[in-house]
């Protein structure tokens, strides 16, 4: 299993950083004289180290509210503040891990997690050390010279995650990063992904609609509400950790899972009306 | 495999000669790639010599065409000559024409494709001279450049630098709606000249690729053209005088000649860009 293979990495962890302050963000998006509110008034707060999930109906916003946390795109009204800066651009401080395949198709894996630390003006030996060490993180120090054509899904995930990582961000931004991915991988990808949290100890904002995906992982779920996007309930996942794949099968996961789904079923019908 | 080995052998005993000599034709024949691509060119030729033979007349004429045959005559007298001096002459315009348009096209497309101020400040009388054939340029060559030579590039140059120079745009406007790698380069901390060194120039290649490959066939496209300015030597200038002395089987090799430099060159443009794209894997679909 890929849990307990993965080696620890000899990185520093700055565990006072990463606390994400979203205030009464609201997104207005007009086109055409057509005006849709895609969120309203959003509140909540991330502590550092957290891993928080937003889980919602499509159309509920979440993604729009991540972008809005990147700084991709800016709301109508309210702001986003990460470690007492206030968001108004991308930047390396909150790394992003998108629902596509990102890599970039004409540099291999190495030269794609590289990308970030060649940003910052890194020198060449410095950052084949730290490419090194995150590929075997997540297993795959095999494929350090393969381009993106040539891996599997699981894998460009996997590399897309540790090119966000490598940066040292804040918090890592997930946009349904394993939504593409097969159930066996995703579940693996869902183990890594909390090996390689439990390691470095980043703020995690993950965006998903898989009511299962959200409990195995966060440490807080926001459930959101659809037409307009907002904060419907907010719920701590109370699960031990370290969390195992086969924990899926506890009763408590059950009845957390229950919970959620009972939140989220009035949304989810809401959503298939429109 | 040693169970299906009787079943084979059955088969093949039982197959009839026609049916051996079609396998053994196509094992010869669709084996490779190559051997393909040779099927096609003797057909090609063995169609045309045919035509010419029986005087096909319907619609099109292949009575006074020249026939393989005789254009192969007149290819052996070019080459037992001097033919060295054309081919070179020739080969000189036009690489030198290509190598001006692909660096001006590509360092103006990538420009344009980039700036937004840069486009609505060239954009409109670039897209003027585009349409602008190369033998419409012949008149002012003559009055514009200094010697035949630097007029007969300069035809050159016009066919081969719009293809490169709108592919080039056009590829680097792809690259910029691609919006999720360009937001990658964002939240890696990449300021404007990271983005487009690192994202738009590579993932821009392609295109460009493309640009070089047709602006290298549309240089040799325009050969004729400018070499109607040459005095004396030049594959295109044998074409166009062997017309104007309506000596046909000439006309025809000068054709072919043109057609081959400009595909094997086209051919060297796309390998040597493929070179450069490691990382593009391209497989067709087998009919």
């Amino acid at each position: 299993m890929v849990q307990e293979t993965l080696p620890k990495l000899k990185v520093p962890v700055d565990s006072t950083k990463g606390a994400v302050n979203v205030e009464g963000v609201s997104m207005i998006f007009s086109d055409r004289g057509q005006t849709n509110q895609v969120l309203d008034s959003v509140n909540f707060q991330i502590k550092p180290g957290e891993l928080a999930c937003l889980l919602g109906p499509s159309g509920c916003g979440k993604s729009t509210l991540l972008n809005i946390i990147a700084g991709f795109i800016r709301p109508t009204s309210g702001y986003v503040m990460v470690d007492q800066q206030q968001v108004t651009k991308p930047g390396a401080d909150r790394g992003f891990v998108f629902q596509q395949y990102s890599l970039l198709p004409w540099k291999t894996t190495f030269q794609n997690v590289e990308l970030g630390l060649k940003i910052k003006g890194i020198p060449k030996a410095e950052r084949q050390d730290m490419v090194g060490e995150y590929l075997n993180l997540v297993g795959l120090a095999k494929y350090r010279n393969a381009y993106p054509s040539q891996l599997s899904g699981g894998m460009k995930q996997r590399a897309s995650i540790v090119r966000a990582l490598i940066n040292s961000p804040s918090v890592l931004l997930m946009d349904e990063p394993f939504a593409a991915l097969d159930a066996q991988t995703r579940h693996m990808m869902q183990a890594l992904l909390l090996n390689v949290w439990e390691t470095l100890k980043t703020t995690i904002v993950f965006v998903t609609h898989d009511i299962e995906e959200a409990v195995f992982l966060a440490d807080r779920i926001f459930v959101m509400g659809v037409q307009p996007g907002r904060i419907k309930a907010e719920l701590e996942v109370s699960l031990p950790r370290p969390r195992h794949l086969d924990d899926v099968m506890t009763s408590e996961f059950t009845q957390t899972s229950r919970q959620v789904f009972n939140l989220i079923r009035e949304e989810t019908l809401k959503s298939m009306e429109h | 495999m040693a169970s299906t080995l009787p079943q084979t052998r059955v088969r093949a005993e039982s197959a009839s000669p026609a049916a051996q000599l079609s396998r053994r034709l196509r094992n010869l024949f669709f084996a490779n790639r190559s051997a393909t691509r040779c099927l096609s060119l003797i057909l090609f030729f063995s169609i045309w010599q045919v035509l010419c033979i029986i005087g096909f007349n319907f619609f099109i004429n292949f009575q006074l065409v020249p026939s393989p045959v005789e254009v192969l005559e007149a290819t052996v007298e070019f080459f037992t000559s001097e033919p060295g001096v054309h081919i070179r002459s020739s080969i000189y315009r036009v690489l030198v024409g290509f190598c001006v348009a692909s660096g001006l096209g590509i360092v103006l497309g990538l420009f344009i494709g980039w700036f937004q101020i840069v486009e609505d400040l060239m954009m409109p009388w670039l897209e003027l001279l585009r349409p602008i054939p190369a033998v419409a340029w012949i008149p002012l060559a003559i009055l514009m450049f200094p010697t035949a030579e630097t007029g007969m590039i300069y035809i050159t140059f016009i066919g081969a630098f719009f293809p490169v120079l709108i592919s080039t745009i056009r590829a680097v406007e792809n690259i910029l709606h691609d919006i999720v790698l360009i937001r990658v380069g964002q939240c890696l901390g990449a300021n404007k000249w990271f983005i487009f060194k690192d994202i738009v120039l590579p993932g821009s290649l392609p295109g460009i690729a493309s640009g070089l490959t047709i602006g290298m066939g549309n240089a040799w496209f325009c050969l004729v053209t400018a070499e109607i300015l040459a005095g004396r030597y030049g594959v295109g200038y044998i074409t166009w005088e062997s017309y104007v002395t309506s000596n046909y089987p000439p006309i025809v090799m000068g054709m072919l000649l043109i057609g081959l430099m400009g595909a094997m060159s086209s051919w060297a443009v796309g390998r040597g860009m493929q070179a450069l794209m490691p990382w593009r894997v391209i497989k067709k679909q087998n009919a």
